[in-house]
């Protein structure tokens, strides 16, 4: 029998309201700001727009605000109100390599034409906590030289001059969108890289670092890195052309991994490709490492059972809002469920002691 | 027709500004611009979101790198001359604005409006983007080769 409760109403208000207050924390200390979040948290900001799929700084910092910095449920808020906009159309895809860099590194060529550009980095920092911050203190200048005008040209181009790497031909295939056609598998190359680009940045994280330890080896350098902002154009339709409808910050990230050659071709380097929203470091040179492992079979390698090689393994489980959303769920009422559980365990048992007692009395 | 090519180019580069311009420096220096006209919407700013694209390797196949916010309007000034606007977030008073300085480039207030909002902006748009690029260019590694073992 199936019964239907109801109740918790007044439960549920109190424990929001609690819940606003909890958020605002101790009132004499001084509120913060959406623009304060955007600004001084911005790499937080950067995450909730990558995993929530949608560039906007300052909906991202309301959403942080709103979460209590639990950036899982900020990309959910993200991810929830990004169903409410009419999609106006698709851009044109970016063009990286008029990117304006604020940081371009190459791992593999030291004197790569435009340089080495270290950015805003945390790198070659001593990981030792500065106390100096939790004083207040106005900023240092920060130097300045001759800024480069012309675009940076991207590494890779070097490889492919002399046929050394493989090319990424131009194709203008219209990419499905998983956020309006459900996953099938096989999945192609841009499906598993749109999946990629919004996943979890811990889950893509560990999927590479598992291929570096060995589990579908590809060897990876990061060819190039580069973070910067790059302009986004749309075809307009009233206007019969394309404008800029804004810009938006990018990380990119190109690998050069294990060559591989055969009789008829000589060997030539393969790539794995990283891009993901905002200043995104880890999370694009991740990307880049899975979408290079799950080219096994493009690229004629041997499926080694890896987790990183299996496309629906890593497709079906890299999205956190999914995952939470099914994981939490279980915390939510399951009365009804458990019910018919326990009636079964107590039937089992039942008939177990019955039948020892049977037994007991055949003896 | 070689005309027409020259003006399609000239509003795509001041839609672009607009699109990309900072939203309080934008309302701040249509503020100042006293000869606002009257107008009627053909449609009312509207936010919503585009699918933005990048290519995978950087050249190769499109794919969706997921979305971003844009606001767009239309409105006709009352000689009839029809403005739009598609701009970059959610703010309404952005668009509106965007929308009236793209109608007036197509009158005769063109120069004005040029020269009291559309070249401001942009040299404010190009200091910015020219400061950062300076930024960055102070960190730019300089390699020396240290005196080799070897040739001691």
């Amino acid at each position: 029998m199936y019964v239907a409760v109801k109740g918790g109403e007044r439960a549920i208000d109190n424990a929001h309201a609690w819940l606003a207050e909890e958020r605002r924390g101790d009132l004499s200390v001084a509120e913060l700001s959406i623009a304060q979040i955007r600004e001084q948290l911005s790499l937080a900001v950067n995450r909730v727009m990558a995993e929530g799929s949608l560039f906007d700084p300052d909906l991202a910092a309301l959403a942080i605000k709103q979460s209590r910095g639990d950036l899982i449920e900020a990309i959910f808020l993200i991810r929830a109100y990004r169903t409410t906009l009419p999609r106006f159309g698709m851009t044109r895809p970016v063009e990286t390599g008029e990117m304006r860099c604020d940081r371009r590194i190459s791992a593999t060529f030291k004197d790569a034409p435009g340089g080495q550009v270290l950015g805003p980095t945390f790198d070659y920092t001593h990981r030792l906590l500065d106390f100096k911050l939790a004083a207040e203190g106005e900023p240092v200048p920060v130097p300045e030289a001759e800024g480069r005008a012309e675009p940076t040209p991207h590494i890779t181009e070097f490889l492919a001059d002399e046929d050394l790497i493989q090319t990424e031909p131009r194709d203008d295939t219209e990419p499905r969108d998983i956020t309006r056609q459900p996953m099938s598998y096989p999945a192609d190359r841009a499906t598993r890289a749109q999946a990629l680009t919004r996943g979890d940045e811990g889950f893509v994280l560990s999927l590479a670092y598992s291929t570096q330890r060995g589990y579908a080896k590809n060897h990876a350098f990061v060819g190039e890195l580069r973070i910067g902002m790059v302009d986004v154009e749309m075809e307009i339709p009233e206007l019969g052309f394309a404008i800029d409808i804004g810009e938006v910050q990018l990380t990119e990230c190109e690998t050069v991994n294990q060559f591989k050659g055969s009789k008829t071709e000589p060997p030539q380097f393969t790539r794995g490709y990283g891009l993901v929203f905002g200043q995104t470091e880890r999370k694009a040179i991740s990307m880049a490492l899975v979408d290079r492992a799950l080219r096994w079979e493009e690229l004629g390698e041997d499926d080694k059972g890896a987790p990183a090689q299996d496309e629906e393994f890593v497709l079906s489980h890299c999205d956190n809002i999914q995952a939470t959303g099914f994981l939490e769920h279980i915390k939510l009422p399951h009365y009804v469920d458990f019910q018919s559980e326990l009636e079964l365990v107590r039937k089992m048992r039942r008939e177990a002691a019955d039948a020892a007692a049977a037994r007991e009395a055949a003896q | 027709m070689a005309d027409e090519t020259a003006d399609t180019e000239r509003r795509k580069a001041w839609m672009s500004l607009l699109a990309k311009a900072p939203e309080a420096e934008l309302l701040e220096l249509w503020a100042a611009y006293d000869d606002a006209p009257g107008f009627d919407w053909l449609r009312a700013p509207e936010a919503g979101g585009v699918m933005v694209r990048g290519r995978l390797g950087g050249t190769g196949a499109p794919f969706n790198l997921g979305e971003m916010t844009v606001t767009r309007c239309s409105l006709s000034l009352a000689d009839g001359t029809v403005g739009h606007a598609y701009v970059q977030g959610r703010s309404k008073a952005k668009a509106e604005a965007a929308a009236l300085i793209d109608a007036l480039m197509q009158t005769g207030a063109a120069a004005d409006v040029q020269g009291r909002i559309l070249a401001p902006l942009g040299n404010l748009v190009a200091d910015r983007a020219s400061r950062r690029a300076a930024k960055a260019a102070a960190t730019k590694v300089d390699f020396f080769t240290m005196v080799r073992g070897d040739n001691a």
